[in-house]
């Protein structure tokens, strides 16, 4: 449900760095082990985009993949989402990355 | 309205002013694609950093609270207040609606200030920016923000908060850290409330500190009943105890009237 204000700040970003251009692409990273679920900003997008530059763009989200330390075994691994375990066994990972929420860029008229 | 930003406060304030001012980049030519790399949190990172800045300059620690709805929040801060006055808590309430935690508080004793969210599942620091300003700490003192009760989405919203703590209570299940795993990962102090039903209800403390540790190895853990009492005293002191070695660092890391 917070992809909702988290939308509504990805529109705002675009509106000022856009200097009131139609925008026509919106690429949107989104780490793995952030707390969010894509599919949830893309059915927010189109709401929060109307009146705004960004009305009717599309919107590209760029998956990152998780990364992680294993305070057990020692090894990193990779982790499709944050309630995954070490191939190990452990719970006990330190995140290296893959929790980015970064808009990457926008492509303008 | 609030002029610096647009947002519903009638009074605009100087910090506020500061934290939300965005330097707008200028276009540069006709390049059609605008490379930006900016975070989706950055501006409630900014706020939250305000915020922060804000209560150091006055020597006011902040803890945010959180938890499911009805994991007994509001009734822990009842607890604090009866049993550590001393620690001059006041609450910052965060309900999608209603007055009603605010006046519980309120009744316990403690200045309180109620925000509502409207259909918003987590405090964000923007909101708690405008409830200190309203609330006026004093030098000191200790302010908790009861966040919304939800395990998820306040995870990822600094709100300029000291310590993180999550109250877990025994009627949920005990395998709740390794299910939300983004709020018990980031929490500083994992309390376990409602122990007196636990001989009524199938939960295991010494299971639910392990997966919490698993997770997040340094989390200080507490067993307590809010409503009886049983164990309060001692997250108090361990409360306590954490404000006056903060207190004794704050002085010198605190710039009073520089902008973060």
């Amino acid at each position: 449900m917070h992809e909702l204000a988290l939308t509504e700040d990805l529109v705002a970003l675009i509106g000022e760095h856009c200097a009131g251009r139609t925008v026509t692409r919106v690429v949107l990273e989104i780490g793995k082990l952030a707390a969010v679920v894509p599919d949830a900003f893309r059915f927010c997008f189109e709401l929060c985009a109307e009146g705004t530059p960004a009305a009717g763009a599309e919107l590209e989200i760029v998956e990152l993949p998780g990364r992680a330390l294993c305070r057990e075994c020692g090894r990193e691994c990779d982790l499709d989402s944050a309630f995954e375990r070490c191939p190990c066994g452990s719970f006990s990972l330190q995140l290296l990355s893959g929790e980015q929420l970064r808009l990457r860029e926008v492509e303008v008229m | 309205m609030c002029v610096t930003c647009g947002c519903s406060d009638p009074k605009p304030n100087r910090e506020h002013e500061r934290a939300t001012s965005v330097r707008l980049r200028k276009p540069r030519g006709p390049e059609r694609t605008l490379k930006l790399e900016r975070s989706l949190l950055e501006k409630n990172q900014r706020l939250a950093e305000q915020n922060r800045a804000w209560l150091a300059e006055r020597s006011v620690l902040a803890f945010n609270l959180m938890g499911s709805p009805g994991a007994g929040k509001t009734a822990l801060l009842e607890a604090i207040a009866r049993f550590a006055p001393e620690l001059g808590a006041l609450v910052v309430e965060g309900d999608q609606a209603t007055e009603r935690d605010a006046e519980r508080i309120r009744r316990a004793g403690c200045r309180a200030i109620q925000i509502n969210t409207g259909t918003g599942c987590h405090l964000d620091a923007h909101a708690v920016l405008h409830a200190l300003a309203a609330l006026a700490p004093e030098p000191g003192s200790r302010v908790f923000l009861e966040n919304v009760g939800n395990l998820v989405c306040p995870a990822l919203f600094d709100l300029g908060e000291a310590l993180r703590i999550v109250v877990l209570s025994v009627t949920e299940g005990d395998d709740k850290p390794l299910k939300y795993p983004h709020m018990f990962r980031a929490c500083d102090a994992l309390v376990l409330n409602k122990i007196d039903l636990l001989p009524h209800v199938q939960f295991d403390p010494k299971q639910a500190i392990e997966h919490a540790r698993a997770l997040n190895p340094r989390v200080s853990t507490f067993e307590l009943s809010a409503t009886s009492g049983q164990g309060v005293e001692s997250f108090c002191a361990w409360l306590c105890a954490f404000g006056s070695e903060s207190a004794q660092r704050t002085p010198e890391s605190a710039q009073p009237g520089s902008s973060p």
